[in-house]
């Protein structure tokens, strides 16, 4: 499947496929939604929130398969980038808030006005401002992708020890942002947002405006990744996968390769945080358990990594899954989730995307036998 | 408990005709705890036996009454027969509501004991007042020196004595008329013993006007607060050693798996938890002896975790050879469901799991350092377990087999090793293990459904710095957290404490990728 | 395929709409029931859930509300805080229930709180929390730290004679801003710095060694000393089996407890914690007709005879009696309507006194202190005279002793500065 990726043109027919129907879906969700109430086919806006919300997770998802799918690290702490991102997004959206808080504070969040914090803390400065916010949405995640990857990779740790220290990673930052002293909100974190670039965030206009953006991200960063993958660090990136030494010895520095690909995957991830924030309405250490990055994980498993829209496959059916069963069975939820986690590893290896690679793979064989 | 034993005995010589007033049985038959403060007073008007005795079973919340106000004495916590004090009948199973009573009334209850057991004749039961007089917390509260006095010279037993000459030295410290020898005098008698209440009465003659006596109670304050802190720097090395032994109980078991099958088992928290509720369920079947249960829990749990230890293991972790990361999902998979299956058969709230009565309380080793009893097992039991894992890993057939493949599992095969078997082996042993672990974290934390979560990546970071597979590795390595946690802990709160290590252990493994002491005999890359 | 999967996925999700919009007939009053019935929380939340079905069904015998049944809608917010804020939006878009009756923690409270005031909701909130909050859409029926923290201090202050502090809390908002209370509160009355020490843990702390240590060490000085407790959930245990090991029992240094009830209780080994404090509203062990009438209802509804009842299950019980009277006088279950009569409803509560809703959309409760039995059961030791009004805005915090709350003409404002007379922040529409 990959060696044929290798041969492949950037637009290959899975992308142009991809693309146009992820595109058709977006048009045809902010169509619907735009439809009368009356309308049969209306579609509320909380079900686009929703979706908005999954599109969110699919990007997370597509930033988790270009380390796992194609550089073959097991990374169990990919959330912290999500959530570093989203909390970037939420500083800024609570500074945009301005004097509107409940103690009218025109410059200390309500948090700090109660724990008696007299002054802003310095990394608070500045983010009114969208474009710093926006700056800071991807070199956050990034800076923190760099100085790990720097550390683990040069030194080669590898295999089920990097992923217990991305595990380490997640759960430290997790506590980190739980301590009030730190000054993002403690347990609660960061919420009640007013305004997104002056627009308030409680109109269904803006809801349906961040969705469609979240599926014009998604599509971005399916082609940055997928242009990556095409060039020869993308190739570098499949060989170090499968043959790490090989690569070394032939001569290429793996660790930059590593590097490389870890840090763009973190940018992305941050940024599918930046989008997830608004469209929640909060952000708080829970993003950051390590749970979350491991169902993020068996997202692409489901959808079948080492292929892009796999992932995204796997965490739109994980998601609408988990969203029925705590509606309709809440008990029954884990065990879904678990069994999930089981079966797609011991019989699904390739997940969805694979079964439906191989159904394409064989119907085309039938009809050039036919042909033939 | 010794009093209310002694009582017991009595109850039987009393006069049968043992009157309850009106007023006494109107206050003890509120369903108001203020009203007791009635019945207290109208009690220890007249310390008569038969009044001490109700006072007693008052303070032991043991006085109970019918519909018809009619009072009733409980024999003893545990048992369900009562008496009537007025009949001296015993009746047996009732249904009676207590007379509830509030920690203050029963430290007024206690004081007005207090006075008349120090005058006890019972040897035991004056050591103990006499015990109580030196930690209470107002000197104030303290009797008067005449009192003293008078026990002094009554007084036969050495211990006692001694103690009793304490206490005296106490109220004398509060009188500086005393003149100088005196108080200095009753300054060594303090410092010797040196308890709380013995620090603030030498802070106290600190402020002496005179100099002779301000210095030797500073030189005193100094020696005492210098063997304080040299008490308190082994009470945080114990704490540590103590955290540091929960974590290598919990890690173990995980570090044979990890070492010997290259897979790490994210079930193996969810393994602990069985454990943990295995000794609930035992002690629910036999309520009446905790202790024993608990010992019976060992066995247990280790069977009850190996069990589904292997079952994991026959089902899933086999298929999945030679694919480590899937391993690691496909166990998460399993925490979660072994979760959810403890919920929704034992409902989501903790179990209450007893701790039975040897395991409570400490040993007093100096007067600042005392050890907790149930701590000092946990150390002695994880070394237990740790010994018996390293004599099967060192002397029996399976240790060698387990060493060899974990070695090498190509030659180890070679070499007719069934690998397959020893697989089944090491993880039931290391699944076994952490059931055992359950039994010993069920003594000290809540069992409920994320027991196993809260311990889980801790246990992680423990193989990880110690070293996968390597069993002296995950010793030290878990020692060394716990003790590092704790030296932390007091400078930089709880909270501060975790990340710090956290961070420093992804910058450990950064230096030493295969942790402390890494395996040696694998491959060097997979 | 892809085209193909899709497609089916949004013919799942538009016959979903439509087959909604069809059905939702117009003769029942829904009403939300919004607790976690999964994860973490649902260890206190699940018994909430139960509790009000069971309300909901005794009404519907009753004969239902405005000639209508009430149906409820259980959702799970599965103590996923984001989830909390989409089943609210669910729940007020789709479902359009009347009123909801949800959250247990303060973040679930804040996640959905912009979702109620944006779609108009009303929720009924029924656990003691921290206070400095007040929404026109949310009736707070949990108490505030005056109508908790405050008496309890006063207790501990002068029935028990305590001089030396130790507030022990979970670091998280509802234990930060309690303590920052009662130390203004304490240093008020004359407690120096030095005889405050506060400390915080992290959710789920279980190895106590070195603070008890650290706790038995403060309260060796002479001085009575009490630990004022806001450590949350599994914390407890550990906490308290630590300080029966290092020998401190109730009568050496107390420890008043703001967040373990009857329902923690049953999952704790007692013996240790006999005699250690609690500050509720409510306890299971209070002596009323109501109570009894109630406990045994609620046994009788889950068929468990053991079932405990706790402080949040009143609040709950308050909740829904106010908001069926309020709905009653109002004539309808528009929540306009509905919030301007609810003000100064009353009803009986569980301990034989009255609950009234306040213009600042809190209720007035008792205070009771109560000491742990070994039955797992509270003995009230204390209880103020008569029921205290919950204050929104701390009087003893620098930013808002200055602020009340009035949802009455002509203020209509959650946050109003007495001094500057205006409306803070956005709420003035």
């Amino acid at each position: 499947m990959n060696e044929l990726i290798l041969q492949e043109k950037f637009l290959s027919k899975e992308t142009k496929g991809f693309l146009l129907i992820t595109t058709l879906f977006g048009i045809l969700v902010v169509i619907l939604s735009l439809l009368g109430e009356s309308n049969p086919l209306h579609l509320p806006v909380y079900v686009v929130n929703l979706l908005g919300k999954y599109v969110t997770y699919a990007i997370l998802a597509l930033s988790v398969d270009m380390v796992w799918g194609y550089l073959g690290i097991l990374t169990l702490g990919h959330c912290v980038f999500f959530a570093l991102g989203g909390y970037v997004m939420g500083m800024y959206l609570t500074r945009s808030i301005g004097a509107q808080g409940v103690y009218g504070d025109p410059i200390l969040p309500d948090f700090m006005v109660f724990l008696n914090w007299h002054e802003l803390p310095w990394y608070w400065q500045g983010l009114q401002y969208f474009p710093l916010a926006a700056v800071l949405i991807v070199a956050v995640p990034s800076l923190l992708a760099f100085v790990f990857g720097k550390l683990a990779f040069s030194s080669r740790v590898s295999g089920v020890y990097l992923s217990i220290i991305t595990q380490a990673l997640t759960y430290a930052m997790m506590l980190a942002f739980f301590l009030n002293e730190l000054g993002f909100g403690g347990n609660n974190g960061l919420t009640d947002f007013k305004t997104l670039l002056g627009f308030s965030l409680q109109t269904d206009g803006i809801r349906i405006v961040l969705f469609a953006l979240s599926v014009l991200v998604l599509c971005l960063s399916y082609l940055l990744c997928r242009s990556v993958l095409i060039s020869k660090l993308g190739r570098l990136c499949i060989a170090v996968r499968d043959a790490e030494n090989r690569v070394r010895f032939i001569g290429y520095r793996v660790e930059n390769v590593k590097l490389l690909i870890f840090v763009l995957s973190a940018a992305i991830a941050g940024i599918a945080g930046a989008l997830y924030v608004p469209q929640v309405g909060i952000i708080n250490p829970s993003e950051f358990s390590p749970v979350n990055s491991i169902e993020i994980i068996v997202c692409v498993a489901l959808g079948g990594r080492g292929r892009l829209y796999g992932a995204v496959i796997g965490a739109i059916l994980v998601h609408i899954a988990k969203t029925c069963f705590t509606n309709l069975m809440p008990e029954f939820w884990l065990f879904a989730l678990g069994a999930l986690f089981v079966l797609v590893t011991l019989f699904l290896k390739d997940g969805v995307a694979g079964m439906i690679n191989s159904w394409i793979n064989s119907h085309h064989a039938k009809t050039e036998m036919r042909m033939a | 408990m010794l009093l209310t034993v002694l009582f017991i005995s009595t109850v039987y010589a009393a006069e049968p005709d043992y009157e309850i007033s009106k007023s006494l049985k109107d206050s003890l038959t509120d369903s108001k705890a203020k009203s007791r403060d009635n019945a207290i007073a109208i009690l220890s008007e007249d310390l008569s036996e038969q009044n001490i005795l109700v006072l007693n079973k008052l303070k032991n919340g043991l006085v109970y009454y019918d519909s018809q106000k009619e009072i009733f004495l409980k024999e003893s916590v545990e048992s369900n027969c009562y008496i009537q004090p007025s009949t001296s009948q015993k009746v047996c199973n009732l249904k009676l509501r207590r007379s509830g009573i509030s920690t203050l009334q029963k430290k007024k209850i206690e004081s007005i004991l207090l006075k008349s057991a120090l005058f006890s004749s019972n040897d035991s039961d004056r050591a103990k007042a006499v015990k109580k007089l030196l930690e209470i917390e107002s000197q104030n509260d303290l009797p008067s020196e005449e009192t003293i006095d008078k026990l002094i010279r009554q007084e036969s037993q050495k211990e006692i004595y001694k103690d009793l000459k304490i206490v005296e030295a106490l109220i004398q410290s509060r009188s500086p008329e005393l003149g100088v020898q005196k108080l200095i005098s009753c300054i060594d008698i303090l410092e010797e013993k040196g308890n709380a209440a013995c620090i603030q009465a030498i802070d106290r003659l600190k402020l002496s006007t005179n100099s002779e006596v301000s210095q030797r109670a500073t030189k005193a304050a100094s020696s005492l607060s210098f063997s304080k802190s040299i008490s308190d720097f082994f009470e945080k090395i114990f704490f540590g050693l103590s955290l540091g032994s929960v974590l290598v109980l919990a890690a173990v078991g995980l570090s044979i798996t990890f070492g010997v099958m290259g897979v790490i088992n994210m079930a193996h928290g969810e393994l602990i938890m069985l454990g943990a509720y295995t000794v609930w369920i035992i002690q629910q079947i036999m309520p009446q002896s905790m202790g024993l249960a608990l010992f019976i829990s060992i066995p247990c749990a280790f069977i009850v975790s190996a069990f589904f230890g292997i079952l994991i293991e026959h089902f899933v972790i086999r298929h999945l050879s030679g694919r480590p990361l899937e391993t690691l999902l496909a166990t998460f998979g399993i925490s979660l469901i072994l979760q959810q299956l403890v919920r929704t058969l034992f409902s989501p709230l903790n179990r209450a799991v007893a701790t039975p009565e040897f395991l409570q309380g400490s040993v007093q080793i100096t007067s600042n350092l005392s050890i907790t009893c149930n701590r000092l097992s946990i150390i002695f039991f994880s070394l237990v377990v740790f010994a018996v894992i390293v004599l099967v890993m060192k002397k029996t057939r399976l240790g060698l087999e387990v060493r060899a493949v974990s070695q090498n599992r190509a030659i180890a095969k070679a070499m007719g090793i069934k690998a397959e078997k020893v697989d089944v082996l090491t993880f039931g042993l290391g699944s076994g293990i952490a059931g055992v672990a359950g039994v010993a974290l069920s003594q000290i934390t809540n069992v409920g459904p994320n027991l196993g979560q809260s311990y889980i990546i801790d246990s992680f970071m423990v193989v990880v710095f110690g070293g996968a597979g390597n069993l002296w590795g995950t010793l030290t390595g878990g020692l060394i957290m716990g003790i590092a946690n704790k030296l932390l802990e007091p400078v930089s709160g709880a909270m501060l404490s975790k990340i710090i290590i956290l961070i420093a252990l992804i910058l450990f493994i950064q230096k030493r990728p295969r942790g402390l002491f890494p395996q040696r005999g694998r491959a060097a890359e997979d | 395929m892809k085209t193909k999967l899709s497609r089916i996925a949004l013919a799942a999700f538009v016959s979903f709409n439509v087959f909604n919009s069809a059905f939702a007939a117009e003769d029942t009053i829904k009403v939300g029931i919004m607790h976690s019935l999964s994860g973490t929380m649902a260890i206190s939340e699940a018994s909430l859930k139960d509790e009000m079905l069971m309300l909901i069904e005794e009404q519907n015998k009753k004969g239902g509300l405005l000639g209508k049944k009430i149906e409820a809608v259980v959702v799970d917010p599965a103590s996923d805080w984001p989830l909390f804020a989409e089943k609210s939006r669910e729940l007020l878009t789709k479902d359009k229930v009347s009123a909801v009756f949800g959250c247990w923690t303060s973040v679930s409270r804040k996640a959905v709180l912009p979702v109620f005031e944006e779609l108009n909701g009303l929720l009924f909130y029924p656990v003691q929390y921290e206070g400095e909050e007040s929404s026109r859409n949310i009736i707070y029926t949990g108490a505030a730290p005056n109508q908790q923290s405050i008496p309890a201090i006063d207790y501990l202050m002068n029935d028990i004679g305590v001089k030396r502090w130790v507030l022990a809390g979970t670091d998280y908002v509802f234990p930060r801003t309690a303590n920052k209370i009662i130390e203004a509160y304490l240093k008020q009355h004359g407690v120096a710095s030095e005889d405050i020490m506060i400390n915080y843990t992290p959710f789920g702390h279980s190895d106590w060694q070195s603070i008890v240590s650290e706790i038995k060490s403060f309260g060796s000085s002479g001085k009575k000393t009490a630990v004022v407790s806001t450590l949350n959930g599994d914390a407890n245990v550990p906490f308290y089996k630590e300080l029966a090991n290092q020998g401190i029992s109730a009568s050496d240094i107390p420890v008043m407890a703001f967040s373990v009830g009857e329902e923690e209780l049953s999952g704790i080994d007692t013996a240790p914690l006999e005699g250690h404090l609690a500050a509720w509203n409510y306890f299971q062990s209070v002596e009323s007709s109501e109570n009894a009438d109630f406990i045994e209802k609620f046994r009788k509804f889950t068929k468990n005879p053991n079932r405990v009842t706790n402080d949040p299950m009143e609040a709950h019980y308050i909740g829904f009696n106010l908001w069926v009277k309020a709905v009653e006088k109002a004539g309808t279950t528009d929540v306009d309507k509905v919030l301007d009569t609810i003000v100064g409803i009353k009803t009986n509560n569980l301990t034989g006194g009255t609950a009234e809703v306040l213009p600042n959309h809190h209720i007035t409760k008792p205070v009771l202190i109560g000491e742990i039995q070994s039955d797992g059961q509270f003995q009230v030791v204390w209880e103020t005279d008569k029921e205290v009004k919950g204050d929104a805005w701390s009087d003893y915090l620098e930013g808002s002793k200055d602020l009340i709350s009035d949802w009455t003409a002509p203020i209509k404002c959650g946050n109003y500065n007495v001094k500057t007379k205006k409306c803070l922040g956005s709420q003035s529409n």
